[in-house]
């Protein structure tokens, strides 16, 4: 049981970081970030890469990642997504075309990666088995739960307590009424998308120590961010982190106590039930 | 009149050159992932003996036709591990880019969903990536379909037969623990198994299967190490392979047999895990210490930059060289006349003599074992120099 417990939560730290990034993109800029999981990967290739050619620490990376995706990312919405966000007139049609253009940006991302490693990003970093309440894990599992929690922790408290976040959450309300109390709409969205991408590839980076993953391994990425955020209620940071421990618990229960063949039938049971009895997710708002 | 018909000359005369220009040139069409599941393994095992392959030809000055060299000329698509696209992309290369011959598939799903389109145009299709029982059926009903690889019955009894030894040595009992992958190949392996370690009085006390791609493995580990088997078997793909063999390590699986079946031969494998893995069995196999072998992973580090798998890059490349050998002994480009001479001829290739009966070539690995270093192989069909099995003793460097 304790075992379940542990296994389960450390999944989860890995579901949250997946899922975190998309939170803000899709709950914030209202971008709905197919290539989310691409994003991810190039996070991971980094660590990879730099590993491998020059033994730097995974966790060094994430440091390193963090400005290059926060620019990256902004140059991205910059660029790429205003004028899509410009000329939408509805919110249905910015998803429409931020789908279609995100989807797109996945495959040149596909591209660019494959043509630096085509094959799995290999290596190895702190697999040491550590023994918690008596269950054995690896030490960077560990460390990449600890550094979700971390995210976690510092998103929520910046969300809740700053000048800038609160007029994040305010944009998640409502574009037009951020607009008319003063909040400058583009730049927060730009902010918001920015951030979300740099969570995404410093998850990758970190879950790349303990997943073997390749280049086109994203997409399977992209569709678990999406349960979990839609589960949890668009642009709640809360619901994103709870329904990770919900799908991380429930598939570590079922793969331990019934067959692991069925975690994703269970996560998608829970996926639809949620849909079906509360469609605006866990934590989210009853659109008005 | 007279600008006219100089403008018709010059017409004729670029026809007749680029028509000159393809009498020298040989095309090869080559189809197979560059992205999606199937990719990590492809850019292993098929498309750097592609690339060796078309290398050499072409330094040696081409392939010999009737007395004719003509180099080879490669295109070559990324089917993004899509059948479909696969479909439409050897609809390409017979129609548009009209190539002489194909190099076949990577993956048993793709050699038989795309069989029928490379033999409606004739195209032998010399298979080394695909695994299966059905070869009878499917070479009768595709008389270009050559199999090259092993069964899957094959597969399985060589893990049997090392279990069986092993239970006669003592150093296991009759449990088994047996986890596979839920596709395809998996399925049909485990199946198989279930099957023939029944007979052989095994006992599969822990029996599960996961998804592809799934996270995290820690599960599937716990419970083999509850089961309490003295013997692992795992019918993986990448990279599960790879996942298993971590959560093994972590858990400190206290096995004498520990089996996994696909990447367990790939380089990257050792590249990860070091000496832990030493006496991880897997399938496939080579005998490195043969010259013909090692001369061929030489030219593959050389030509490719990357080292050569301990399994079916061998066979990739030998597939290839009776392609070659068969267009220089049937000394035309005709695919039918060809078809008919590698059905008729044995070859000399990196894996030795080859010929093939009803299709089927009987001579390849089928489990290979990491010693110290190096994955050799401890079981196969027809095949020399398998060296004796290790007992499994710890995961520590």
């Amino acid at each position: 049981m304790l075992d379940i417990l542990v296994s389960g939560l450390l999944l989860s730290g890995t579901y949250a970081l997946v899922a975190m990034g998309l939170n803000l993109q899709y709950g914030v800029a209202r971008i709905m970030n197919l290539a989310n999981g691409e994003v991810l990967v190039l996070g991971a290739l980094a660590a990879f890469w730099l590993y491998t050619t020059a033994q730097i620490s995974p966790i060094l990376t994430v440091i390193l990642v963090i400005p290059v995706a926060f620019i990256g990312n902004w140059l991205i919405y910059r660029f790429l997504l205003t004028p899509l966000v410009r000329r939408s007139k509805t919110q249905g049609a910015l998803e429409v075309d931020s789908i279609l253009a995100t989807f797109g940006m996945s495959f040149i991302f596909i591209g660019i990666m494959v043509s630096i490693e085509g094959g799995f990003f290999f290596y190895k970093y702190l697999s040491e088995p550590i023994q918690i309440l008596g269950s054995t894990t690896s030490l960077n599992r560990l460390v990449a739960f600890l550094i979700a929690v971390l995210i976690a922790v510092g998103l929520y408290i910046w969300l809740h307590y700053s000048r800038p976040g609160v007029a994040v959450r305010a944009l998640s309300v409502s574009t037009e009424a951020s607009g008319l109390v003063g909040i400058n709409v583009p730049r927060v969205s730009a902010l918001a998308f920015a951030l979300g991408g740099t969570i995404t590839a410093v998850g990758g980076a970190l879950i790349s120590t303990f997943i073997t993953l390749d280049a086109s391994i994203g997409v399977v990425f992209t569709l678990k961010a999406l349960i979990i955020v839609i589960m949890g209620g668009v642009g709640e940071i809360r619901g994103a982190i709870v329904a990770a421990i919900i799908l991380g618990l429930v598939e570590t229960g079922v793969a331990t106590l019934i067959d692991p063949g069925l975690t994703l039938a269970a996560a998608y049971f829970i996926f639809v039930m949620i849909l079906l009895f509360r469609p605006q997710g866990l934590f989210g708002r009853r659109a008005v | 009149m007279y600008r006219r018909s100089l403008f018709g000359l010059a017409a004729v005369l670029a026809v007749a050159s680029t028509s000159l220009f393809a009498q020298d040139m040989i095309k090869i069409g080559a189809i197979a992932p560059k992205t999606g599941p199937l990719a990590g393994g492809a850019v292993v095992t098929q498309w750097p003996n592609v690339q060796l392959w078309v290398e050499q030809v072409n330094a040696r000055g081409g392939l010999d036709v009737g007395g004719e060299k003509k180099m080879i000329e490669l295109i070559e698509y990324d089917d993004k591990t899509n059948p479909g696209e696969h479909i439409k992309l050897a609809q390409r290369l017979a129609t548009q880019d009209k190539v002489d011959f194909v190099v076949a598939p990577y993956g048993t799903g793709f050699n038989i969903a795309t069989a029928p389109i490379y033999g409606k145009f004739g195209y032998p299709m010399i298979a080394v990536s695909a695994i299966t029982d059905k070869m009878e059926e499917l070479t009768t009903r595709y008389p270009n379909l050559f199999f090259t690889l092993g069964t899957t019955t094959a597969f399985v009894d060589g893990v049997k037969e090392i279990l069986i030894e092993q239970r006669e040595a003592g150093t296991i009992g009759n449990e088994i623990a047996m986890v596979n992958v839920a596709d395809a190949f998996g399925i049909e392996l485990s199946v198989r198994a279930r099957e023939l370690f029944g007979e052989a009085g095994f006992d599969i006390v822990y029996d599960k299967s996961y998804p592809l791609g799934t996270p995290d493995l820690s599960p599937v580990m716990k419970g083999a190490k509850d089961s309490g088997a003295k013997a692992f078997v795992a019918w993986s793909y990448p990279p599960d392979s790879f996942g298993l063999a971590e959560q093994a390590i972590i858990e400190n699986l206290d096995v004498n047999v520990y089996y996994s079946a696909v990447a367990t031969s790939f380089p990257a494998f050792k590249g990860a895990y070091g000496n832990k893995i030493n006496n991880v069995l897997g399938a496939g196999g080579t005998d490195v210490e043969n010259p013909a072998i090692a001369k061929y992973r030489d030219a593959h580090m050389e030509i490719t930059g990357k080292e050569a798998d301990y399994w079916a890059s061998a066979n990739t490349y030998a597939s290839l060289q009776i392609l070659e050998q068969a267009i220089v002994g049937a000394a035309t480009l005709d695919r039918d006349v060809v078809t008919q001479y590698i059905k008729d001829n044995s070859f000399d290739t990196v894996m030795g003599e080859l010929s093939f009966e009803n299709n089927f070539s009987n001579k390849f690995w089928s489990v290979g074992q990491w010693q110290d270093g190096v994955f050799r192989g401890v079981k196969g069909s027809n095949v020399d120099g398998a060296v004796p099995v290790r007992v499994k003793e710890g995961w520590s460097e």
